[in-house]
């Protein structure tokens, strides 16, 4: 796909999240909308994926790491074909497939159940080391918070992952600066994030992630790495695309009311305007 | 007497690991270094490609048999019972449980019978945290020939399962031709009129000694063998305690939350029935040798004869 398919599809994907939040009452609209362009390229560039058959045995494998933007997965999910987008306004209803946070038992597409921080990092390396010792080709992509980060776990997760040379895996850090409490070097500084991935045997690049041209040129880099997992730190907008979210934390965890929901697709609209303009 | 044969349940785990690898080349095993003590060394031996040491992250570990899990492996994770179960609790909750996925966990060194290393070390209470996860099968076998047929049930079943297995030698109380086991089926190894005593683990072999001094004081005891803890083998535990109308539960573990528990849950909804709970009750070990702790808080034959006489009196 060409950089301006790749803007009109997450501005698809933007619509969609907004949409679901919005239809769920609650939710996380602020992650998902910083991490939509990368949830766009995985999906639509870089997995070996086939919506008719989600299982499929050699794929390449996705774990969200921080569920809770499970609005942005889904939203390409549905996208991308896995299931119906007009099932997105059911997310977080009783009775939906669409858990609060993803569930592979029942949302076709979902690689790990996950939602509790820190936890999906080590899924997505064991499934790394599966396609190692398979001697598979398959490549093992993770999305992780800047936040989540914070969680001992994740480098429990890296540490062995850099030991087991997994060159497989991709560990890509929403970087956008904002966890529930405020700005993440003000609550608990993980910084210099890529300085820690480095020092657990990792390759590292740093981009912007609402970039095309840095993404695609990020994992191709990713791809090239040979001996050493790959952690792309995505500096993004919590919030983008939509203009009141962006930059806001407030905006982590909470559904746009009737009149922002209004206006957040009139944004939204016009954005996918303009780049049917260009 | 002849000399009863003696073997630590870790030892049958690491060597049933040994025996399933052989004909299983999609069961991995994970550690997290403790390879000699929960005997998976003895699989890393003869299989080292399929040995994974995760380094003291039993969390992570946890993760990584989760990912594996998902594409096609049948990992056991290895660790002692307070950090497979306890440390561990919400990655197994979260990242096996909830997606039901198909790995074991093989805990070692439960209870107090780990001994000199104390308190801290001594997990009372992980069978309690592992029952409660939706779909988790909780097994804790009573000798080494039940150990073995327990890690070769848990790799048959489709499912995550919970394995306790003990440091201390412990007497070979099932080696018997008729020996069967089967996933949610109690074993009567004893029967009797009077009172009902459900054991479990280790303490299987002291409930049958006990029966036995019961005996002699004219109390006909009936001795159950509650292996799975969960599922429970709710027909035998009520039909018994039906036939004696009496209820002792003894456990190397707290009595809240364990196999005590889980009679008495069983029993107050389906048959009211006198219930005595035998285990650790709201304290914490300590250290001492296995065997002096056992006695130390009545976990013997000696205590679970005093215990049941009373009760019975």
């Amino acid at each position: 796909m060409t950089n301006l398919e790749l803007q009109k599809t997450a501005n698809a994907v933007r619509k969609s999240i907004v949409t679901a939040v919005y239809s769920a009452k609650s939710g996380h609209p602020g992650g998902s909308l910083s991490a939509a362009d990368i949830f766009t390229w995985l999906y639509f560039e870089e997995m070996h994926i086939d919506p008719k058959n989600p299982k499929l045995e050699d794929r390449d494998r996705f774990v969200l790491s921080k569920g809770h933007v499970a609005p942005g997965l889904y939203s390409v999910l549905a996208e991308r074909g896995f299931f119906p987008k007009e099932d997105l306004t059911t997310l977080r209803h009783t009775g939906s497939y669409l858990q609060g946070h993803p569930d592979m038992k029942h949302i076709p597409g979902v690689d790990m159940s996950g939602g509790s921080l820190g936890q999906g990092l080590s899924a997505a390396v064991g499934m790394a080391a599966a396609g190692k010792f398979d001697n598979k080709d398959y490549r093992v992509y993770a999305l992780t918070g800047d936040g989540e980060i914070q969680e001992g776990q994740i480098w429990e997760a890296a540490m062995w992952a850099g030991h087991r040379k997994l060159d497989n895996l991709v560990v890509i850090v929403d970087n956008n600066n904002l966890q529930i409490d405020g700005e993440i070097d003000k609550v608990c500084s993980p910084y210099p994030i890529d300085k820690k991935f480095e020092a657990f045997n990792f390759h590292t690049i740093v981009i912007d992630g609402n970039d095309f041209d840095q993404i695609r040129a990020a994992f191709k880099e990713a791809r090239e790495t040979k001996g050493q997992p790959t952690a792309i730190i995505a500096k993004t907008i919590k919030g983008k695309g939509v203009s009141f979210m962006e930059n806001q934390a407030g905006w982590h965890g909470k559904a746009p009311g009737d009149e922002e929901y209004r206006i957040a697709m009139e944004e939204l609209e016009k954005a996918g305007e303009a780049l049917c303009q260009k | 007497m002849s000399e009863v044969k003696k073997i630590a349940t870790r030892d049958s785990y690491g060597n049933s690991l040994a025996e399933l690898g052989r004909e299983h080349e999609n069961l991995i095993v994970l550690d997290a270094d403790l390879a000699g003590a929960t005997k998976t060394g003895i699989f890393q031996k003869e299989f080292p490609d399929r040995h994974w040491d995760c380094g003291i992250a039993e969390c992570n570990m946890t993760g990584i048999a989760a990912g594996l899990s998902t594409c096609g492996k049948v990992p056991f994770i290895s660790s002692f019972a307070m950090f497979a179960a306890g440390r561990n609790y919400e990655q197994v909750r979260n990242s096996i449980g909830y997606p039901h996925l198909n790995v074991k966990i093989g805990a070692t060194h439960a209870g107090i019978s780990v001994g000199e290393d104390g308190a801290t070390h001594q997990c009372l209470e992980d069978m309690a945290l592992m029952r409660e996860i939706p779909g988790m099968v909780v097994i804790n076998p009573s000798d080494d020939v039940e150990a073995k047929a327990a890690v070769k049930a848990a790799y048959e079943h489709e499912g995550p399962v919970y394995l306790r297995f003990g440091r201390l030698a412990v007497p070979v109380i099932n080696d018997n031709p008729d020996y069967r086991f089967e996933i949610g089926k109690g074993i009567t190894l004893r029967e009797g009129r009077d009172v009902t005593i459900f054991a479990t683990g280790l303490e299987v072999s002291y409930a049958v000694d006990a029966a036995n001094l019961l005996a002699a004081d004219g109390i006909d005891a009936e001795v159950i063998n509650i292996h799975t803890i969960k599922p429970l083998d709710e027909e035998l535990v009520t039909a018994s305690a039906a036939k004696t109308g009496k209820v002792v539960t003894v456990e190397e573990h707290f009595i809240a939350g364990g196999l005590g528990s889980a009679v008495a849950e069983v029993l107050c909804e389906k048959a009211p029935t006198k219930l005595l709970r035998i285990g650790v009750n709201d304290c914490f070990g300590e250290s001492g040798p296995a065997n002096e702790l056992i006695h130390k808080y009545e976990l013997d034959a000696e205590g679970i004869y005093k215990k049941v006489k009373a009760f019975c009196g």
